[in-house]
């Protein structure tokens, strides 16, 4: 153990004082490994911010991270496969501090008409006060105002279907639907919002009135369609969702959001491959700079390396101190691209206006506002990458400076 | 365990397509503590003599032993174990590591050796001033004349008291009063410490410090004697 730190301390003097040796060829290295991390963490800020933004939107449509429901409702969203409301011990679940927000809420087919057209739609009935947390909704209200109790007596339309109504604020509609025993039931409502949504298609048949109301409407008194479920954060829900499952009647299905919308779950596991894969690919491009700066530095010190030899350091010594002056560069560098990255996205997270480019984007989901996402995770994983393959492909270099012939090396000029 | 002794050595070299005979059937035993001086024009094997018994390069055949161990037969790793505990040696130039002082170059092998810290910079600084280069432990190998780097690498070579010295035309680059200063340290190390010396050279003032002159042409010994 002393041996080695005595060895260690040596390798590392002579690794830094190689590596000002050349001054020219270390800056411009650093500046290639500082510029290489800089765009690895900041485009993949950029990607994971897009990706987040596209993930929360999903699930705010889904909506909730965890639903629960009647085994043949996603199969089958009619009346006549709803729940009774939570009650004892998943209602004391629910209502434990780690459950950010949770709510019932009814979701059945209905027809909406005013006086010249009528649409198919998808009825919802929400608990008011907790929509903001589930679906975001009441925030995107251009027009008019959200439903303000459960018994709100008004609806909340798309300003699309609004438009294919023909009617506005203020009007009246005829919603349609039916109640269990397959009667009609209809009532007028007053239209008392109007929402835009980033994703237009929604606008057209997401129709949001009061949960109490609908049930009324649709003779379900205490039933509802299904029991939504946020937590703190849609990355991490595992430990919520195992302590739910737990008390969820065996007769209820409950799934998490990434069960639901194989979509999305395929969005975010993708996202760390995206993210390994721009990284890897702008390491390469460094790999080369790197591989081509220790053949240089091995080259231009072969007589040096044959003296060592002579001296009687192991071929194993000298591949270590080949390797620290790699690492030595590599860490450099690193700091140098990590605080630039820092530099450069904190500023930006606060959101950056991509609607001259956003036209587009919409239609997968995305907003015009690009929140760059600057994680430790990531940050971690292309200084990891960095690290590892910067090793690994110093190995060479300095296996081959290693095992120099050192009569040869010696007489080098 | 310093005596050597190498038995029916030979070494070729292939030159495109001409055989160089580099060593021919060389028998030479040294004993603990003398010093001897390797002549012979140039080419005429000294080099690749000392090489070889310092197992920085192998003999096609024959055998070089050090007392027990039979050097031509060591690995890599054990060889450079070897040379780091029981040979220094000092060539005709650019021995010492630039990035280094005076100071660091004579602690280096005790560092791979595994000495603590204080130990080494004492017998650092007491060595530099036994070859007369106190004051100029912190200056770098571009600091220093030709001759006070030869010092430096005479220092590092018999710092941690190795068994034996190699040291190939070591004034080769040196006017003559350095030459004459570092064969003056030399004979005085070999007697003060018993340390063996051979040295390779072509230079007459040097051999006139040997114990003992060995004499080589086209890479065998013709005369070897005292005087
Ligand atoms: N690596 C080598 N490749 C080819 N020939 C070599 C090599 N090393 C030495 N020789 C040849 O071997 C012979 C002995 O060389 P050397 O031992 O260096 O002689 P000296 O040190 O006495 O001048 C010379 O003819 C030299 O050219
Ligand atoms: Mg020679």
């Amino acid at each position: 153990m002393q041996g080695f730190r005595l060895h260690f301390v040596m390798l590392l003097r002579l690794s830094w004082r190689n590596l000002w040796r050349n001054h020219r060829r270390t800056y411009i290295m650093l500046g290639a490994i500082s510029v290489g991390v800089w765009a690895m963490i900041f485009m993949t800020a950029l990607m994971r911010g897009m990706v987040d933004d596209m993930l929360n939107q999903g699930i705010h449509n889904l909506p909730g991270h965890i639903q629960i429901q009647h085994p043949a409702f996603l199969d089958d969203p009619s009346v006549v496969n709803s729940i009774a409301e939570p009650e004892g011990e998943l209602l004391a679940a629910l209502n434990q501090p780690g459950v950010k927000r949770w709510a019932t809420r009814i979701k059945v087919p209905a027809v909406i008409a005013s006086e010249r057209e009528s649409r198919g739609i998808n009825l919802l009935g929400v608990e008011a006060e907790a929509e903001a947390d589930i679906t975001g909704l009441p925030a995107q209200v251009s027009e008019g105002r959200f439903l303000e109790s459960n018994q709100d007596q008004g609806v909340v339309i798309g300003a699309k279907l609004a438009q294919r109504l023909e009617t506005r604020l203020g009007k009246r509609v005829v919603v349609m639907s039916q109640d269990p025993d397959n009667n009609i039931s209809e009532r007028g409502f007053r239209v008392v919002g109007i929402y835009r949504a980033e994703m237009p298609g929604l606008e057209e048949y997401n129709v949001y009135a009061a949960r109490d109301t609908l049930q009324k409407l649709l003779r379900i008194e205490g039933r509802v369609s299904q029991i939504v479920i946020v937590d703190q954060d849609y990355r991490d829900i595992e430990s919520l969702y195992r302590r739910i499952e737990k008390v969820t009647p065996s007769t209820l299905e409950i799934k998490p959001w990434y069960e639901i919308d194989n979509y999305l779950a395929a969005m975010f596991n993708m996202m760390d491959g995206f993210v390994l894969v721009w990284v890897i690919i702008i390491f390469l491009a460094l790999s080369f700079g790197l591989v081509n700066t220790l053949v240089m530095a091995v080259f231009e010190r072969v007589r040096e390396i044959g003296l060592i030899q002579a001296l009687g350091m192991r071929p194993r010594l000298i591949v270590y101190q080949i390797l620290l002056e790699s690492l030595l560069l590599l860490l450099i560098g690193l700091a140098i691209g990590n605080g630039l990255a820092i530099i450069t996205v904190k500023p930006l997270e606060s959101g950056l206006d991509i609607s001259m480019v956003a036209e587009g984007m919409a239609m997968m989901g995305a907003s015009s506002m690009l929140y760059p996402n600057l994680t430790l995770h990531d940050m971690l994983l292309a200084n990891s990458v960095v690290i590892i393959l910067g090793i690994l492909t110093s190995i060479l270099p300095a296996w081959r400076a290693a095992h120099l012939d050192p009569v040869r090396a010696l007489n080098s000029t | 365990m310093s005596a050597i002794h190498c038995h029916q050595l030979c070494k070729t070299f292939r030159q495109g397509d001409e055989i160089i005979t580099g060593l021919d059937h060389v028998d030479i035993s040294i004993e603990e503590g003398e010093f001897v001086c390797l002549s012979g024009p140039s080419g005429s094997g000294k080099t690749t003599l000392l090489n070889a018994i310092g197992g920085l390069d192998t003999p096609d055949s024959g055998e070089i032993r050090m007392g027990d161990i039979r050097i031509d037969q060591l690995e890599r790793g054990p060889l450079a174990d070897m040379r780091l505990h029981h040979i220094g040696f000092v060539f005709q130039a650019y021995n010492l590591i630039p990035v280094l002082t005076a100071q660091e170059n004579v602690e280096f092998v005790m560092q791979v050796q595994g000495i603590p810290a204080a130990e080494r910079s004492r017998k650092a600084r007491d060595i530099l001033r036994e070859v007369g280069l106190e004051g100029m432990e912190d200056r770098r190998p571009a600091q220093l004349s030709g001759g006070q780097q030869q010092r430096v690498a005479v220092a590092r070579a018999i710092v941690s008291h190795p068994d034996l010295v190699l040291a190939d035309e070591p004034t080769a680059n040196l006017d003559s009063v350095a030459s004459t200063h570092l064969m003056g340290l030399f004979s005085e190390l070999n007697e003060n410490h018993k340390i063996t010396f051979v040295i390779a050279t072509h230079d007459k003032r040097v051999m006139s410090y040997a114990r003992r002159l060995i004499k080589m042409q086209d890479g065998k010994i013709i005369s070897d004697e005292a005087q």
